[in-house]
């Protein structure tokens, strides 16, 4: 009886060598940890439970028959993040080189039905060459029922993709539906064709890293949510995220005891605004003074910069912030900016995340570039995320909101539920100048008229009073009070429902 | 008594004046420029007048606006603080003629000791010791000797007409002032058409001391001990200290007498301050006699209980004054640190901007130790271009030398600032520097202690291990909160290891933490086995940017910075970043490769189409991430484009008033 449990420890232990012992140092000498080593960081110690260990191939084309590896190039299973359940597969780069096989593709459809099912977040960890040729359409087929599973848990759990090593061809499509996208900054890249298909067919030379690396995806295409220098720095940061996200929708944010008072004033925020109406200040001290104890997980942080979104917390209660950030391109709303913010609302409001937006913005960005890479639609996306978002919206503007920007910013017309402005808000269809010389354009020639016209209008509209006077700004309220402000209104905004019309889906302009 | 004084000054020393004159009734009124429009001492004062622009020649040096402000806000006397218009005779005087008192020394003295030449005849005929020399012609080698002789050595020899070091030459014996004297000449002549010399003894390792007097109308002065400036960069005084470690009551006494000589011959009749070059020696000479309240002079206060602001206040209104000498005793001993907004590891080049950040250490008196933090700015605040980037000055006073010390450097670790770059790393050093603490100071101490300029120290020895005890025992703090989570699956409790890697800068260090009770208690753990636990207490919470608490019954303050996964944290000088690791985590950590800071751009790029309003490097410049690079104005709003990484700028591509098209270079680094 004995050597017949001793067997089952030998198998476990050939299946956990993966690749052998060269590969792994390999893998090393890349600065890749392996795929166990990765969810042994990922995961509290001890806690992960391994499924499909033994699973093997069954292909018998080009003596690949010959060539079995137990797990067959991804390892899957299940474990916790600070007690709480999450689901994982992690390509093997040392098996076949992670390439995804029918079975390999069945593991990770196993997990993702299981995932669905217990409604906890599930977590895929990529370091591979794609479709494992040999296989033909059945890899091809083992694609595409995982592509289907993103989908069908889209919105329901929280998907998230950590690209650490190669991720190409059909791999990509995977992560392209999941909700976020993290990077190990110079070990991993991720494309649809490589640099040598590039080479072939439009005789382009470019590198992996220009094509792919996290430089890119992380600053110019919007791919990836967050760079981070290593595996161990990435996958510790995803245990932080985990402690921010719901398990799925429907069941509330996660809560731990805060240790930030919720009353706390902060009055430096009082004079964070310059008296030059035109001088920048960075928006991020007053995100990361309102938050719970300055903890901020910022998503996407190097991509169109001039808004900010992220994760923190007021009350040990996870909350998502959108902000407009003056410190970069004045903090205007342009193609990129609001694809961005869209995205992140449309997450926050599938998983039940308040939204609290800081708003500071001089208008939409104009110039041909914009509209004609589609600035009416990218900025609607925006728009329709926040009109359609059911989940506590709150408000603050600190300075500007101008024009159909002030709409777009969660606005109370398109369904905020507190809007609060500071003194120092200038809530307007634009800025003195332009309106002046609009209204009074038979003025323009004599500059003394049109300087008190344009004084005229900066007292008159350049206030938070305007708006406040009709209602569309519940509270001017003092800057050094926002934490405690937002905190009451999210404490009363606790139990909001919202019955949205019965429909298949809505149409958001994609 | 007055009624009502004005503040011809901003700042900290605003604030301190301010603070006085409310103890003592009188009602306060601040002047502030622009840039000061939303000032602490603005704030402070009863009431403010507006002066004019930022610029100190526009507004608080400008007699008239200053005496119209007096007049107009029914101010009875003005005190001028230190700088700005307080030795300038024609203040006192314009204020005279508006009827306003002038809260410091009669315009006879300030017009004595004004100049450097006079106040030395001075000083001389009031029989108060200066530096030796020989002002008449020398005729021959001889001669000279026989000067060198009579003044002992070493002697400076000195061209008349000299400049630059040409013709100077230090001598230490007969033999080489003959030779020395030949040359200099011979220099002298070549460089300047001018042979005439002088000698004068050369004060080899000179100390800087001060002695502070107090006067009346009344013909009263009497002296207040001394201060030792010796810690000086470039002339300006870093760290001051009361009495000084060099002085015996005898030289003391003599020194304070000549000074109330000097006071007396000249009519003084406020605070005052009369500098002295010392050598190692105890000899000491006149240097200068200021005729002002210094900056440093609350070392004096916290030695002999005399609020000196209070003083002027008093024989101004024409009182006499309260105290003999007899009176006068020193009590303890007084450090102060000047805080600044520099960055020491950058040549101390000033910094300015916003104050994120500003939470000095608690003012306070325990057990005989008093803490008192002289400052003019506020969180939230402004650190401008316009005046001088002084942030604040931290006074420690202790029975010994040694405590006010400990307490300075303690104290300077409670000390958090963010938003600008700050000198107290800097501080702190010196604050542990041996050499300071033995008292064995000179003019030359930063100089010649630092060469090379300042270099943050990097963790070693008992400094590191509290650090890394301290960030294991935070570490601890927010894993126990991260187990409270809600959501969790409920049958089994998550595992905590005791074991933890902290990763502290360059190195490793392994230990054991746990909690007892109130404590976390960590045990090092070195290859020769299992050490003593040390007992950590402290009322630390997450987001706290101080550790303060107990280190195995010493007390410790650690700035906590949170970083990806880690700290920043600061500790006596020491600035290091640190990962605290399980056992696997850091068997990990040390397989990731070590990244060099990528270089994935050698040029600056517009990000907008805008106008170029400023370009703030030169060509050939080394600058540092986060300096200003230039900036642009789009959508009617300046965007500063700073440095993402030290370099140095190889071309300038734009100018101001240049219209750039998005992704136009700006700029290129080498």
């Amino acid at each position: 009886m004995k050597d017949i449990l001793e067997k089952l420890e030998q198998r476990r232990g050939e299946a956990r060598l993966g690749g052998g012992q060269t590969r792994i140092n390999a893998q090393h000498g890349r600065g890749k940890l392996t795929a166990r080593e990765r969810i042994e960081l990922l995961m509290d110690k001890g806690s992960f439970e391994e499924f499909d260990m033994f699973v093997e191939h069954r292909s018998i084309d080009f003596g690949m028959e010959k060539t079995k590896i137990p797990g067959d190039g991804v390892v899957t299973g299940w474990g916790t993040v600070n007690g709480r359940t999450v689901f994982v597969f992690a390509k093997d780069f040392t098996v076949f080189g992670g390439s995804l096989s029918d079975t390999h593709a069945q593991k990770i459809v196993k997990i993702q039905d299981m995932a669905l099912k217990a409604r906890a977040p599930i977590i895929g960890l990529f370091d591979a060459g794609g479709a494992r040729i040999q296989e033909g359409v059945a890899a091809l087929g083992g694609y595409g029922e995982v592509f289907r599973r993103n989908v069908l848990a889209s919105g329901v759990i929280p998907q998230i993709s950590v690209i650490m090593g190669p991720c190409a061809g059909g791999d990509v499509y995977s992560p392209a539906m999941t909700d976020f996208i993290f990077m190990v900054k110079d070990t991993s890249y991720m494309f649809v064709t490589g640099p040598d298909v590039v080479k072939t067919v439009t005789n382009e030379v470019v590198t992996a890293e220009e094509l792919g690396g996290a430089s890119v995806h992380a600053t110019k295409s919007s791919i990836c949510d967050g760079a981070f220098d290593n595996d161990v720095e990435t996958l510790l940061q995803m245990r932080r995220l985990i402690d921010f996200l719901p398990s799925s929708c429907g069941v509330g944010v996660p809560e731990w005891p805060s240790f930030d008072d919720i009353g706390r004033d902060d009055m430096s925020l009082d004079t964070l605004i310059p008296d030059n109406p035109n001088k920048p200040y960075d928006i991020k001290e007053l995100v990361l003074k309102t938050m719970d104890e300055g903890d901020f997980f910022e998503i996407s942080e190097t991509f169109a910069r001039n808004i900010v979104t992220g994760f923190g917390r007021i009350g040990g209660r996870t909350i998502g912030v959108v902000a407009n950030q003056p410190m970069v391109l004045a903090g205007v709303l342009d193609s990129d900016a609001s694809r961005k913010a869209a995205r992140f609302v449309r997450f926050c409001d599938a998983f039940d995340i308040p939204i609290v937006t800081f708003v500071d913005v001089p208008g939409f960005l104009p110039g041909t570039a914009q509209e004609q890479g589609g600035l009416i639609k990218h900025g609607a996306k925006l728009l329709f995320a926040y009109s359609q978002a059911t989940v506590p919206l709150v408000t603050v503007i600190t300075r500007k909101a101008f024009g159909g920007a002030y709409d777009v910013m969660a606005s109370k017309h398109i369904g905020a539920d507190l809007n609060y402005a500071w003194p120092t808000a200038q809530i307007a269809v634009m800025g003195a100048k332009g309106a002046v010389e609009i209204i009074f354009r038979a003025d323009i020639g004599d500059a003394a008229k049109i300087a008190a016209r344009t004084k005229e209008y900066e007292d008159r509209f350049l206030s938070p009073f305007v708006a406040a006077e009709r209602g569309y700004i519940d509270d001017v309220i003092m800057p050094h009070a926002t934490r405690r402000r937002i905190a009451r209104a999210l404490a009363m905004l606790r139990g909001k429902k919202v019955e949205l019309p019965a429909r298949k889906h809505d149409n958001l302009p994609v | 008594m007055f009624k009502r004084i004005l503040i011809a000054n901003r700042g900290e020393i605003a604030c301190r004046i301010i603070k006085t004159a409310r103890r003592m009734g009188i009602k306060t009124v601040a002047v502030y420029s622009d840039a000061d429009k939303d000032a602490l001492h603005v704030e402070m004062a009863d009431t403010a007048v507006h002066i004019g622009p930022s610029p100190a020649a526009e507004s608080y040096l400008l007699i008239d606006k200053i005496v119209a402000a007096a007049r107009d806000s029914g101010a009875e006397a003005v005190h001028p603080g230190y700088g700005f218009l307080s030795e300038r005779e024609a203040f006192p005087v314009a204020l005279a003629e508006a009827g306003i008192v002038f809260i410091g020394p009669n315009r006879g003295a300030i017009a004595a000791m004004g100049d450097k030449i006079e106040s030395k005849k001075a000083a001389a005929a009031a029989n108060v010791s200066t530096v030796p020399g020989h002002l008449g012609e020398i005729a021959d080698e001889k001669h000279a000797v026989k000067i060198a002789d009579e003044i002992g050595y070493p002697v400076m020899i000195k061209a008349s007409a000299g400049g630059g070091g040409k013709g100077m030459r230090i001598a230490y014996s007969q033999s080489e002032v003959a030779e020395g004297f030949a040359r200099s000449r011979s220099e002298a002549k070549s460089s300047f058409g001018d042979d005439r010399m002088f000698i004068e003894k050369f004060i080899v390792d000179p100390r800087h001391i001060e002695i502070q007097v107090l006067g009346d109308k009344h013909g009263n002065v009497i002296y207040l001990g001394e201060r030792e400036c010796s810690i000086q960069r470039r002339n300006q005084k870093v760290v001051e200290e009361a009495p000084s470690p060099l002085l015996d009551e005898a030289t003391r006494r003599r020194m304070g007498e000549q000074a109330v000589a000097l006071a007396k011959a000249v009519g003084y009749d406020s605070a005052g301050t009369v500098e002295f070059v010392a050598g190692q020696d105890k000899s000491f000479f006149f240097l200068e006699m200021n005729t002002r309240l210094q900056v440093e002079h609350p070392v004096t206060e916290l030695i002999t209980g005399v609020d000196l602001v209070e003083e002027m206040i008093r024989s101004a209104a024409g009182e006499k004054l309260r105290l003999t000498q007899a009176d006068v005793k020193l009590n303890g001993w007084a450090v102060e640190s000047r805080v600044y907004a520099e960055d020491p590891t950058r040549n101390f080049l000033p910094s300015t901007g916003r104050l994120i950040r500003y939470r000095p250490p608690a003012e306070s008196v325990t057990d005989g130790v008093t803490v008192r933090n002289d400052t003019g700015v506020f969180e939230g605040g402004e650190i401008s271009i316009f005046y001088d980037p002084m942030i604040a000055k931290l006074v420690t006073h202790a029975p010994t030398r040694l405590a006010a010390i400990e307490a300075q450097a303690d104290a300077l670790d409670r000390f958090g600032i963010e938003g600008i770059r700050h000198n107290i790393p800097f501080l702190s050093a010196l604050m542990q520097h041996p050499r300071w603490q033995a008292g064995k100071l000179s003019t030359g101490f930063i100089a010649e202690e630092f060469p090379d300029g300042f270099h943050a120290p990097a963790a070693e020895g008992e400094t590191a291990r509290v650090m890394a005890a301290v960030a294991a025992a935070i570490d601890h703090v927010l894993g126990e909160r991260k187990r409270q989570i809600s959501g969790q699956m409920g049958g089994r409790a998550v595992i905590r290891e005791r074991r933890r890697s902290v990763v502290l800068g360059e190195r490793e260090i392994v230990l054991d933490v746990q909690r007892e009770g109130d404590a976390v208690a960590v045990r090092f753990v070195s290859s020769g086995g299992e050490g003593r636990a040390r007992q950590l207490t402290s009322d630390w919470k997450p987001g706290d940017p101080l550790w303060s608490g107990d280190v195995d019954g010493f007390a410790v303050a650690v700035q906590v910075r949170p970083v990806r996964n880690g700290f920043d944290l600061a500790y006596r000088g020491t600035q290091a970043k640190a990962f605290v690791y399980t056992a696997s985590e850091s068997a990990y950590a040390r397989l990731m490769p070590v990244k060099v800071a990528a270089d994935t751009s050698k040029k600056l790029l517009c990000p907008m189409p805008g106008l170029v309003r400023s370009i703030d490097v030169a060509l050939g410049q080394e600058v540092k991430a986060g300096e200003t690079l230039a900036v642009v104005e789009a959508m009617k709003m300046e965007n500063v484009l700073r440095a993402e990484r030290d370099g140095t700028v190889k071309a300038i591509h734009a100018k101001p008033g240049d219209s750039l098209a998005v992704d136009a270079v700006i700029l290129e680094f080498a």
